[in-house]
């Protein structure tokens, strides 16, 4: 079925096809629209899920925890200081092994205050314990919020997923969107049926214990080794999911890699931006190509390893700063995962996009004349710089 | 409910907080607990929800719990929360037909966790009206975390960050009035209590919040023999003393309706509490006189107001 949507009315679309149990809802520019239209859905019983209007987004994640906790399915939506409030909860969430859905509606950190995208919210995020998968437009928004939970709630993974899109540039942007029937959504997600619950009548359970040093250790293992099964389940959903859709998703998105040898790995909606660069610079012979990553937690670290493995220079994009004066988070994750080739490409780190500053087709040509460049000289230059700002003189 | 209360026959109902927990020998918190989950009806099951704290990480340290209902801790401040969450997935689950007999929902909280970090979203989940309980135990100031100042400990109190000083006579401010501001929610019931005598107060009123619908919240002083440095064995003659000083008057607020639960037949001087603890020993040094005129003035203009205020 065809449609033209908003990136977040297409989420909340989602969200209305799949009905969830509880949604603990609270405003913040940009990710606003998702609960005001499921508001909507509630008032006219087009869905009957308990619409809780919390007072802050630290209670709709605390909702959310214990909602889930007692047995049902529960969703929120959210973006920047929302996320922030909520840092403590998202552990919690993780480690009770809680299969939270939660949109994320990636827009700037505070100080300065600031309502345009960049990633700097979720990539804060990124060490709690949640799957993070990131859409590239309102199709791929759409897509990822409906394959979150059987990914999530699985045996195996039994962990909460942050489905992220950016702020305006796609939660706002209305654009032509493939939608699924609502029966086929409910069928593909099926029914929440989890093994213990807070309201299970035969078997009370207690959740969230003070743990102590001779068990802590062995719940974060069984943590980690959930995030690392995330991998194969996040694949098995995709496919089924093709199965349904005809739309095909991975770990990440290879565009024009298959003979690349310059590079550009990022996140998001610069995908289509820098997908149009690559197309313009192929028709001049360059061998350009794009790694868009889906999925950054888990990081499919051997797999983009495998996929850089035959270019030249690669530059690494980064919409926020990580503040670690060694270049942002998709970076040193992305280096680390090159460390075990054999031959690894010359890498770069480009900051770019913060607050929302804009990211022109020109800019990532910019960046491919300094690969081109880097790739014949072999002189890398500066390992990290910022792209598009006016406070200081560097290099792309 | 009996309309007779018996305390030796709700003491022979099975515990719904069984022994075996790690709080101190004669806390109060584990008397106020013990004491409201037994005015469960014993065909109801409950869902108990706890903020983080001396009860918390005493009731429930991995992998024993001390509940025989189910339990949920997430965090210090959003215990209200919590409950909420429960209380709207039993809704949800209930609506759609995958839970039913009927669930109850308490939450235990101390008065840092509800006074203070959790202020916030107990009022919200009030305001929300929720089906729940919440249940502040006030022992007046952190004690999990080693005795700190809390916006419930009264003036003058010695604490570990409100200490006895050269300069500074223990905690500068007044107690906050959280009783009242919860009254301000306009909520279904709000009651003030106290685990003394037979414990009669404390379970006709959670039995009353337990079973009135709506949001319903009790305030329940829990003193703590290490915080208060007192005996253990004080804990029944302190808490009397808190009720007949009128430190801690019992009254229920039902519908907006103030009620009075108990009258001193003779109201006891405030000095008769204080004297009893070592958190207040400093008030006796020569020259502090001052301070336990302050606190009697402070107790006998908040008595004289509830004696308007439940007036007949
Ligand atoms: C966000 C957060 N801040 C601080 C703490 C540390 N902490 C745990 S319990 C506690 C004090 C609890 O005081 P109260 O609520 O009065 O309960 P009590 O221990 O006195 O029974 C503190 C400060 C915490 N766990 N979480
Ligand atoms: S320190 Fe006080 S409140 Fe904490 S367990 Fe001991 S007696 Fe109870
Ligand atoms: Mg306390």
């Amino acid at each position: 079925m065809s449609s033209r949507l908003s990136g977040n009315e297409a989420v909340a679309y989602a969200m209305k096809q799949i009905n969830p149990d509880v949604f603990g809802a609270f405003p913040i520019t940009p990710s606003t629209d998702i609960p005001e239209y499921f508001a909507g859905f509630a008032a006219n019983g087009e869905v009957n899920t308990e619409f809780v209007t919390v007072e802050s987004e630290h209670s709709s994640m605390s909702v959310c925890i214990a909602a889930q906790a007692a047995g049902a399915r529960a969703i929120s939506a959210t973006s920047s200081c929302g996320l922030a409030l909520m840092y403590e909860l998202l552990y919690v969430a993780a480690s009770c092994r809680l299969p939270i859905t939660l949109a994320c509606v990636n827009r700037a950190l505070s100080g300065p205050i600031n309502i345009n995208a960049d990633h700097s919210d979720s990539m804060g995020a990124r060490d709690s314990g949640w799957i993070q998968i990131y859409a590239e437009n309102n199709q791929e928004a759409y897509d990822n919020f409906i394959q979150a939970m059987p990914i999530g709630e699985t045996t195996s993974v039994r962990l909460p997923v942050m489905s992220c899109m950016d702020g305006f540039i796609t939660s706002h942007a209305v654009e032509n969107i493939e939608l699924l029937e609502t029966e086929t959504v409910r069928k593909f997600i099926g029914e929440y049926n989890p093994e213990h619950y807070l309201l299970k009548k035969e078997n009370p359970l207690a959740v969230g214990p003070y743990d102590v040093s001779p068990y802590y250790m062995e719940h974060k293992v069984q943590e980690a080794e959930a995030m690392k099964a995330a991998k194969a389940r996040i694949l098995e959903v995709a496919a089924a999911f093709e199965k349904i859709s005809g739309r095909r998703y991975g770990l990440f998105e290879e565009y024009r890699m298959e003979d690349a040898e310059l590079a550009i790995v990022l996140i998001g909606s610069t995908a289509g931006t820098a997908k149009a660069a690559v197309d313009r610079l192929r028709e001049h012979g360059v061998k350009a190509g794009l790694v868009k990553i889906r999925v950054f937690r888990p990081f499919p670290g051997e797999e983009l390893a495998r996929a850089l493995s035959r270019t030249r220079a690669v530059a690494v994009m980064d919409k926020s700063e990580g503040f670690s004066a060694n270049g942002g988070p998709v970076f040193a994750e992305t280096r680390s995962a090159l460390y075990d080739l054999k031959e690894r490409p010359y890498l770069i780190n480009i900051v770019y996009g913060l607050g929302g500053r804009d990211v022109k087709v020109e800019d990532i040509e910019k960046v491919f004349a300094r690969l081109a460049d880097i790739a014949t000289t072999g002189a890398t230059g500066p390992l990290y710089v910022h792209m598009g700002h006016r406070s200081k003189e560097e290099t792309v | 409910m009996s309309t007779v209360y018996n305390l030796k026959k709700e003491a022979e109902k099975p515990p719904r907080l069984t022994g075996g927990h790690r709080l101190c020998a004669g806390c109060g918190a584990g008397i106020v607990v013990a004491g409201v989950l037994r005015a469960l009806n014993p065909e109801d099951r409950a869902v108990v929800v706890n903020a983080t704290s001396c009860l918390e990480v005493s009731t429930f340290m991995y992998p024993y719990t001390a509940y025989m209902d189910s339990y949920i801790h997430s965090a210090f401040e959003n215990s209200a929360a919590t409950c909420s969450g429960v209380e709207a997935a039993y809704n949800a689950l209930k609506r759609r037909g995958k839970v039913d007999g009927t669930v109850k929902f308490i939450t235990f909280a101390g008065d840092g966790g509800t006074y203070d970090i959790g202020f916030q979203s107990l009022s919200g989940a009030m305001e929300r009206g929720h089906d729940m309980v919440y249940i502040c135990y006030d022992n007046e100031a952190y004690m999990n975390t080693g005795i700190q100042r809390s916006s419930s400990t009264p003036r003058h109190t010695r604490t570990t960050t409100s200490p006895v000083g050269v300069v500074q006579p223990g905690k500068k401010q007044n107690k906050k009035d959280l009783t009242d501001i919860l009254v301000a929610h306009n909520i279904p019931y709000v009651a003030q209590t106290a685990p003394v005598g037979k414990f009669r107060d404390l379970h006709t009123k959670s039995h009353k919040a337990i079973y009135t619908e709506g949001p319903c919240f009790l305030n329940v002083l829990a003193p703590c023999p290490r915080g208060w440095d007192y005996p253990m064995a004080k804990l029944a003659e302190i808490t009397q003393l808190a009720v007949d000083t009128c430190v801690w008057p019992l009254f229920e607020v039902e519908e907006g309706v103030w009620r009075l639960s108990y009258e001193p037949k003779k109201k006891l001087p405030v000095v008769d509490f204080l004297r009893t603890q070592g958190r207040f020993r400093h008030m006796f040094q020569k020259g502090n006189d001052w301070m336990i005129e302050e606190a009697q003035a402070f107790v006998d203009r908040k008595w004289e107001r509830l004696l308007v205020r439940t007036e007949a």
